[in-house]
C-alpha cells in the first residue's frame, strides 16, 4: 500500500471536528469518492472525533490519502488521543455499550461504515483507532 | 457563539439547518426549540436537514430527543428532506429513528403537520380508516 499524501490535524475543540471534516471532504472528492462512502466515512469521522474529545480530551487524526493498486484508492484516518483509554476493547465494540450517557452506537457502528478498522488501547496511555474506507468498496 | 433560527409560522416552528451541525449546536437548538413551543404554543415543528451532509449518532439522537420533547408539549415534529446517502449511513450505523415523523420535503412536511394539526382539533375524528 503506498501513501499518497498525509496530513496531521489537531483536535482541540468541537469546532475543529468541522475542519477535519471538510478536509477529509476535499481528499474524498479529489480521489472522486461516491457520495455514500463519503457519507459513511464523515459519519465515521464524525463518531471518533466526538470520542477522542469526550474520553479523550482531544488528540490528533493523521489524514492519509492510500492506493492499493491503479484503482483502488482510498482515505485512512487514524485518530490518536492520550486519553484513560478503553478498559475493555471488546465489550466497547459491542452495540449498546456505553460509559458515557451515549447511545453506545460509536464504535461498533463506525465500524460497520468503514471498511478497515483496528483499535489499540492502554489503560492510562491512551487509544489508537485507524479507519480505512475504499474509494468503491 | 453561532444559532441556528428558528421562524415561527402560524401554529408551527421552520427550522432550515444550513450549516454543519456540531454537538453544542445541535444541542443549542433542542433547547431554543423546546422554549419556543411552550412560548408560542405551537403544534408543529419543521427541520429541514436537505443541506446537512452527516448525521451521527450524536445529531441523530438530538433529532429523535426534540420528537419526543415536542410530543410531550403536544407538537409533533417532522424532519423533512434527508439525503439519501444520510439515511443509508444512518441504517448501517444502527440508529433508531424512533418517535420521528419523516417526509421527502418541506411541502409534504407541511401537509403531514397540518394533518396532524386537524386530527387534534377533532377530537373522535382521529383515525382515517373509520370505519363505520
Amino acid at each position: 500500500m503506498t501513501i499518497l499524501n498525509k496530513e496531521t490535524i489537531n483536535i482541540q475543540k468541537e469546532q475543529d471536528a468541522v475542519f477535519l471534516r471538510n478536509r477529509v471532504t476535499e481528499y474524498a472528492v479529489k480521489i472522486k469518492m461516491g457520495l455514500v462512502n463519503q457519507t459513511k466515512l464523515l459519519t465515521a469521522a464524525s463518531e471518533l472525533v466526538r470520542n477522542m474529545l469526550r474520553y479523550g480530551g482531544g488528540g490528533q487524526v493523521l489524514c492519509e490519502v492510500v492506493s492499493a493498486s491503479l484503482l483502488q484508492t482510498g482515505i485512512r484516518l487514524t485518530f490518536s488521543d492520550k486519553g484513560p483509554g478503553i478498559k475493555d476493547i471488546d465489550a466497547a465494540m459491542k452495540d449498546g455499550f456505553s460509559t458515557g450517557k451515549s447511545l453506545g452506537l460509536g464504535l461498533p457502528g463506525t465500524k460497520r461504515l468503514v471498511n478497515q478498522f483496528e483499535i489499540t488501547s492502554r489503560p492510562g496511555k491512551g487509544t489508537t483507532i485507524m479507519i480505512l474506507k475504499w474509494k468503491n468498496g | 457563539m453561532d444559532k441556528i433560527p428558528i421562524l415561527k409560522m402560524g401554529p408551527f416552528l421552520l427550522v432550515t439547518v444550513q450549516v454543519d451541525l456540531y454537538d453544542r449546536l445541535a444541542l443549542g437548538l433542542e433547547s431554543d426549540l423546546v422554549a419556543m413551543i411552550n412560548k408560542h404554543e405551537s403544534k408543529g415543528v419543521l427541520i429541514d436537514i436537505s443541506s446537512v451532509n452527516i448525521v451521527d449518532s450524536f445529531m441523530g439522537r438530538i433529532l429523535g430527543n426534540i420528537a419526543q420533547m415536542s410530543r410531550i408539549l403536544d407538537a409533533h415534529t417532522v424532519v423533512v428532506g434527508m439525503q439519501p446517502a444520510v439515511a443509508i449511513t444512518l441504517i448501517e450505523l444502527g440508529l433508531p429513528m424512533t418517535g420521528v415523523h419523516t417526509s421527502l420535503n418541506v411541502e409534504k412536511g407541511m401537509e403531514l403537520l397540518k394533518e396532524k394539526l386537524l386530527d387534534t382539533d377533532e377530537p373522535g375524528n382521529n383515525s382515517h380508516d373509520n370505519s363505520e
